[in-house]
């Protein structure tokens, strides 16, 4: 991945306003957090392949940086983002740590993202 | 022990770091190994060391992976039953210890090797701890394979004390070194300070196999 350049995903954003993407959002700690430090809190979601489409899009900070999506009914919020990968309409953003583990994740594209190992048998 | 050894765990690399000693010695001693991996790992958060991959391109890494780490084990038999990494506990348990069932029916093993129901730390690795000591459970005591039970939660050794069964990686520990390296997008950074002597109680986890057998009843 590379260095997120902030006027390439604001580009990308304003050219997806009111278009149905396929979302995948993500933060983690890790498995095993907890197990390594138990005082730690281990906490993370993922939601994958959900469809949304928003009126505002914008890449906000100087990184590690901050995507905010204005959905028609409420928010799509992530922070922590440092590295991106685009591939045609498929746009990759991850926030990975001091030692490249990934944090966080928001990924975008109009067709769904791939699901489990029968497609990656395919491609 | 004679005959087939069936290893059934959640993620690549599961099998390398716990149990690639004992399965290359099976393999020696012409025992052939069937591998069940459960999930490709999508979800790990190790993408490299440095980064060399992303989240949508690691369950193809992470394929290519178990596929090079089983070539290096010797594993005649892998199987890719296409779960997601973080859901197996989100499955139904019956089903999945039905299909288990089902496995060991034609696989045959003498031994069994999974994680230890309550003390295998990750979700993943508890859920299919629990479906396979059910499965198992079902048998009748007279043709249930042995089991080996991979515990490593800190509570183990004070409440399941020593382990039951150890086996010495000895000369195969260069094998089952390459077999960690084949997982190189989880593995690269462990491996490294393992080299620089950083992590001495790792490396004596990963020369001495260590395993419980489950009080079926």
């Amino acid at each position: 991945m590379n260095t997120i350049q902030p006027e390439v995903i604001q580009a990308y954003l304003d050219k997806h306003v009111a278009t149905p993407l396929y979302a995948h959002v993500e933060t983690t700690n890790g498995a095993y957090a907890t197990h390594n430090d138990p005082d730690f809190h281990n906490a993370g979601m993922f939601i994958r392949n959900v469809v949304i489409e928003y009126s505002i899009g914008q890449i906000k900070g100087h990184g590690p940086y901050r995507v905010g999506l204005k959905l028609d009914h409420g928010w799509l919020y992530v922070e922590g983002l440092t590295d991106f990968e685009l591939h045609g309409d498929q746009l990759l953003l991850a926030g990975h740590d001091r030692l490249g583990r990934l944090a966080c994740a928001l990924h975008l594209d109009p067709k769904p993202l791939p699901q489990g190992a029968t497609e990656v048998e395919d491609q | 022990m004679t005959g087939p050894l069936l290893v059934i765990f959640p993620h690549p690399d599961d099998e390398a770091y716990s149990s690639a000693g004992t399965i290359i010695q099976h393999q020696k001693n012409g025992h052939p190994v069937t591998y069940v991996c459960l999930t490709l790992g999508e979800m790990g958060r190790n993408m490299g060391s440095p980064i060399f991959t992303t989240r949508e391109e690691l369950p193809k890494n992470r394929k290519h992976e178990l596929e090079a780490a089983c070539a290096v084990m010797g594993i005649s038999d892998l199987q890719m039953w296409g779960l997601r990494d973080k859901t197996v506990e989100f499955e139904d348990e019956a089903e999945l210890a039905a299909r288990f069932r089902a496995l060991i029916d034609n696989v045959k093993p003498a031994r069994v090797i999974s994680f230890y129901p309550g003390y295998a730390v990750h979700p993943d690795h508890e859920a299919t701890a629990r479906a396979v000591v059910r499965a198992l459970q079902e048998m009748d005591a007279t043709v249930r394979p042995e089991f080996l039970g991979v515990a490593f939660d800190h509570r183990t050794e004070t409440e399941l004390g020593k382990p039951h069964v150890i086996i010495e990686v000895g000369d195969e520990y260069a094998a089952k070194r390459e077999a960690l390296l084949a997982h190189r997008s989880q593995t690269e950074a462990l491996l490294r300070s393992i080299d620089n002597a950083e992590n001495a109680h790792v490396m004596e986890l990963l020369q001495r196999e260590r395993f419980y057998h489950y009080p079926f009843s």
